[in-house]
């Protein structure tokens, strides 16, 4: 798999970062989504969120990308607060959304080209050159012409993470990257996340509720669970835990006898 | 109380979204393709109508002046009610109409989608201000286009009036005496009056636009919701500076 040129001008200064998440908070309203949220990433390092639907883990990610600002509590990516224009000048921090966001009026070539067009990186021939490198690495060359509305699901999320490796991130943060998508193209949005860390050292953060991404390609796992840390593990410490909320959350049993939603409405009463 | 704040804080918005895309401006000449792109868009598409519309505005009002005229003895000076009236009042404030409702309301449906399925964030995360490349494009163009926009919607005005002066019989004014009274009486200024007004109805409508666009909030339904807001917020201004712009003018 190609990677990033390192020697580019983008590059020169995109070393991995660390992510520091201090006390943070997120309200909306009077809905609290997140309570004090405190996590800490390495550089370099692949840092799963796990949590079930609704548990706050998009919004979190909201905040590390800056996005948003949170309602307590700071988030730092090397030492920069992200939402404020030092940190964007200064750090490359990319995205890619669960729906793709790619731009529809572009085409595929236009998306990708986007990024070092409008920040003068490189000459036209040499955006070129990188484009199609990057979707040939990711097996869209033939996509190139093709707008956003005439792509497959899994098409969609690979031209998301093509355009987003355009940016020759310092982090790279996936919301949901395998939602949506059949088995064979979840495990092949798995590979190139772990093949892409492995090749860029990029500092990443996945945020799903795919265990077996999770289990397969992080560094470490956070389980959050009602917009609150429950836990920071390794793969291998999940796998062994004896925590019945997350042996739940990982291994839930099937239960026709007492299913769950009639659990639930006996709760609500 | 809250409808006042609400749109205080409308305006205000509305303006720090003008002032935050004028500090772009040096970015314009890598960005002359999109600015073409939009006068297509806002200029050109919008000419059919912009046409029909005020030919037959020009045309109904020298029928309804015609025939009143008549009476009074004063047929030779509708060529110069026509054409006082389309420079200085209807063609600009119909071509903003015209404006508020088709490019309006396409402008914002299109950033409004691109707000609602998180473009806009991508281009954020990218660190490409979206007033860079979204909004400052679109004023441009309206600020070239409305001029032309608004002298051609003038002229087939004053070409309807013509047509139905010549061929309505109980009105019955040829065509030199129906130009001879407008050139008489009609003048630059009245004519640029009416440009000056066009131009900032035209601003007004996509900022108002684009800024409801970017404020949106939720799912694929609140577009709908805010093409709606857009075309009438856009609208109340076209009627409410008219006034206020007519008064310092004339």
């Amino acid at each position: 798999m190609s990677i990033p040129d390192p020697t580019s001008p983008a590059a020169a200064s995109h070393q991995p970062v660390g992510i520091e998440v201090r006390g943070v908070g997120k309200r909306y309203g009077r809905q609290t989504v997140l309570t004090d949220i405190n996590l800490s990433v390495r550089p370099g390092e692949i840092f799963v969120i796990m949590g079930p639907s609704g548990s706050g883990k998009s919004v979190l990610l909201r905040q590390i990308a800056g996005l948003e600002t949170p309602s307590a509590g700071v988030v730092l990516v090397d030492g920069l607060n992200p939402t404020t224009p030092e940190a964007r000048s200064r750090l490359t921090i990319a995205l890619v959304f669960q729906a793709g966001a790619l731009f529809n009026s572009l085409s595929v070539f236009d998306n990708l080209a986007l990024f070092p067009t409008e920040h003068r990186l490189y000459d036209r021939a040499t955006i070129r050159d990188k484009v199609m490198e990057t979707l040939r690495m990711l097996s869209l060359e033939n996509a190139a012409r093709k707008f956003p509305s005439e792509l497959s699901g899994g098409m969609k999320k690979r031209v998301a993470i093509a355009r987003a490796l355009m940016m020759e991130p310092q982090v790279l943060l996936y919301d949901e990257p395998t939602s949506e998508l059949d088995p064979v193209m979840s495990a092949t949005i798995t590979e190139i996340i772990a093949t892409l860390r492995k090749f860029t050292a990029v500092t990443t953060i996945v945020v799903t509720h795919d265990r077996d991404l999770a289990l397969t390609i992080a560094d470490r796992v956070a389980i959050i669970f009602g917009g609150r840390i429950h836990a920071v593990e390794t793969p291998q410490s999940l796998r062994e835990s004896r925590d019945p909320a997350i042996c739940d959350f990982l291994h839930p049993a099937i239960d026709l006898e007492k299913p769950r939603f009639k659990q639930l409405e006996l709760a609500n009463e | 109380m809250t409808h006042t704040r609400i749109f205080l804080t409308n305006v205000g918005e509305a303006v720090l979204l003008a002032y935050r895309s004028a500090r772009h401006l040096p970015t314009l000449p890598r960005q002359w393709h999109r600015v073409v792109e939009q006068c297509y868009l806002i200029g050109y598409t919008t000419l059919p109508i912009v046409s029909i519309l005020t030919f037959f505005i020009g045309a109904v009002l020298a029928l309804q002046s015609g025939i009143s005229m008549k009476d009074f003895g004063a047929r030779q000076f509708i060529g110069s009610l026509v054409g006082e009236s389309m420079a200085r009042e209807l063609g600009p404030v119909m071509v903003a109409v015209m404006v508020a409702g088709r490019v309006g309301s396409a402008i914002t449906a299109e950033l409004a989608s691109m707000k609602v399925y998180q473009e806009v964030d991508a281009l954020v995360m990218m660190n490409i201000p979206p007033e860079r490349i979204l909004v400052l494009p679109r004023l441009l163009a309206v600020l070239i286009m409305m001029p032309v926009l608004t002298m051609t919607g003038n002229v087939i005005g004053w070409l309807g009036g013509a047509l139905v002066c010549r061929y309505t019989a109980i009105i019955s004014v040829d065509y030199d005496a129906y130009f001879q009274s407008l050139k008489q009486f009609l003048s630059v200024e009245d004519v640029l009056d009416g440009l000056i007004k066009a131009e900032i109805f035209g601003f007004g409508v996509v900022l108002i636009a684009c800024n409801v666009a970017l404020r949106t909030r939720g799912g694929p339904r609140e577009i709908g919701t805010a093409v709606t807001r857009a075309v009438v917020a856009a609208l109340i201004f076209v009627l409410f500076s008219d006034f206020f712009i007519t008064k310092v003018l004339s």
